[in-house]
């Protein structure tokens, strides 16, 4: 009796909801996985008759797909080692060091994260293509590292408040100076942060769309970009499009569940704070 | 020593604070100014100053109507549905049971994917002739015959709120699940001796325990789908007609497709100085209400 309750009352709804939350992304995975004939036949066939890697083929050899992956790779990684460079030491100052207009700035941080896009990106496309960086990997790393810099630093700073103060007192008795402590005492210690905070700005990079669209999309085109760009020909090839997807999601995905109790850790400290 | 110890936190702090005043601060003023000229792409030697003649024209723009209705229905009707969709999974997976691990790990898969694959996926399962909804519909006899969503006014904006409720939902889900986690066990035995049942518990215990998480998360969540405007510009691109278009949408696509980036741009200030002024009345509140 109490284990049907549990199964009806918890584990079915949960069920659903998981259902809910997973079916479109299985249903991307099978289609890029079904032969044209399948896709192209309504009433719709809900069991393959067929599976096939032809799509996925097609979609390395035939279209630019490769320099794309290649150039979100590029834009993501430089935008995860731009920004961390920005936000250790940024962290390292709020959370050891108590000075006027701390908390302002911190502020100002989570301020800049509420502005449109939209408001950012026009005057951006403007900057960009005076300074002649217009469709460059730069830009758009320069442009990733800093949209996502408010949140790095907030998490990165909840990491070094974990290491003990003393550790930095000790070191600085033996004589070491402040920036020998983050690079000798710090940096050792916060690596996992680093990693968390690394995938998290690798993710919404790779993901990311309106920049990649407006500061550039002709010689550098991300994934997200190109993909929209298949959708945009006159018949939508579905087959394409899903193997795509499926490829451009797998990354995100897996990095996702393997840094999501953190990031949720980091998300959520910062929620309760407020 | 002393003077090193004084600036050195400005030093940690200085490349963020540059790159944040070039790349942020530098370009919201940069719009604040081009929203006060007439600025056509093409033509970017002459940019006279109009004054507020942009913002002016804006309230005679019956498309700067229609993209905030669009908005106030796309924001609360997306933010609610996440919303109670999140809470509900919350409540469920904050329950005991065998495969609870694994439930609360696959249920964030939404939110880890690009607005443009969700858009994606999204059209195709809402696809007239071989979209999978329509056949599951109209096999269950819920729809008579296959709709194009997507395609027609009445039932687009529906079609791209599904999609971001999808998207959206798992936020609430997992911040509300670590908030249930921080409600002490203590009050809800201290409940259930005092004769609460299921619904009173709910109501006098997780509500306000949730509340600050539930208010924080409602703020971030709303900024974040009025500003959003990836996933309709994949799914829609504001149409049909102008039945999915949101403001931050019609401003970029008057400035972008328009070239118009004056017009574009104060429709930007606008929508940021709502959202400010949002932001600014939940601050006063919350500080209102920690004080008393």
């Amino acid at each position: 009796m109490k284990r049907l309750r549990l199964l009806l009352g918890t584990e079915v709804p949960v069920a659903c909801i998981l259902a809910f939350a997973l079916f479109p992304w299985l249903w991307m995975m099978l289609s890029s996985f079904r032969p044209d004939e399948d896709l192209t036949r309504s009433p719709v066939r809900i069991i393959p008759g067929a599976l096939t890697l032809v799509h996925h083929i097609e979609l390395l050899q035939r279209t630019s797909f490769l320099d794309n992956l290649r150039d979100s790779f590029v834009v993501a990684t430089g935008a995860v080692m731009l920004g961390l460079l920005l936000a250790l030491p940024a962290a390292y100052a709020f959370s050891r060091f108590r000075f006027p207009g701390r908390r302002a700035l911190r502020v100002q941080f989570l301020v800049v994260n509420m502005f449109p896009v939209v408001l950012l990106v026009l005057p951006l496309f403007i900057v960009m293509r005076t300074l002649g960086l217009l469709d460059t990997y730069l830009a758009l790393i320069m442009g990733h590292a800093t949209f996502t810099l408010p949140f790095a630093i907030w998490l990165m700073t909840s990491y070094i408040d974990g290491i003990p103060g003393d550790l930095d007192e000790a070191a600085m008795i033996d004589g070491a100076t402040r920036m020998q402590v983050l690079r000798m005492v710090i940096l050792p210690l916060v690596v996992p942060g680093l990693v968390a905070v690394g995938i998290y700005l690798f993710i919404a990079s790779w993901n990311e769309y309106l920049f990649a669209l407006m500061l550039a999309g002709r010689n550098v085109r991300t994934v997200t970009v190109a993909l929209q760009m298949f959708i945009g020909e006159n018949e939508i090839h579905w087959g394409l499009l899903t193997a795509g997807g499926t490829v451009v999601a797998l990354p995100a995905t897996v990095l996702f569940l393997l840094v999501q109790r953190r990031l949720v850790g980091g998300l959520t400290g910062g929620a309760v704070k407020g | 020593m002393k003077v090193e110890g004084r600036a050195l936190p400005w030093l940690l702090l200085a490349p963020a604070l540059a790159a944040t005043v070039l790349l942020v601060l530098a370009p919201v003023m940069e719009t604040l100014w081009l929203s006060l000229h007439d600025v056509i792409l093409y033509r970017p030697r002459s940019r006279p100053f109009v004054g507020l003649a942009n913002y002016l024209a804006l309230l005679d723009d019956p498309a700067f109507w229609e993209s905030l209705g669009n908005s106030v229905i796309w924001v609360i009707a997306a933010v609610s549905l996440q919303f109670l969709l999140g809470l509900g999974a919350a409540l469920l997976l904050n329950r005991q049971f065998a495969w609870r691990g694994i439930a609360r790990a696959l249920v964030i898969v939404p939110w880890a994917l690009p607005s443009v694959i969700i858009g994606l996926v999204w059209t195709w399962m809402l696809d007239f002739n071989l979209g999978i909804l329509n056949q599951v519909g109209v096999r269950l006899g819920l729809l008579d015959a296959p709709v194009a969503w997507l395609a027609r006014p009445d039932t687009a904006m529906a079609a791209v709120i599904l999609a971001v409720v999808w998207q959206g939902f798992p936020f609430f889900t997992v911040t509300l699940l670590a908030g249930l986690q921080g409600i002490p066990r203590e009050h809800y035995e201290a409940a259930a001796i005092d004769g609460a049942g299921r619904f009173a518990s709910f109501r006098h215990v997780t509500l306000p325990g949730l509340a600050p998480v539930i208010a924080t998360a409602l703020l971030l969540r709303m900024i974040w789908v009025a500003n959003s405007l990836d996933l309709i510009l994949v799914m829609t691109g504001g149409g049909p007609g102008t039945a999915t278009q949101t403001l931050p949408l019609y401003a970029f696509l008057r400035a972008w497709s328009g070239a118009n980036y004056g017009y574009g741009s104060a429709l930007a200030v606008v929508l940021t100085l709502m959202l400010l002024s949002v932001v600014v009345t939940y601050a006063v509140r919350s500080a209102r209400e920690r004080s008393a």
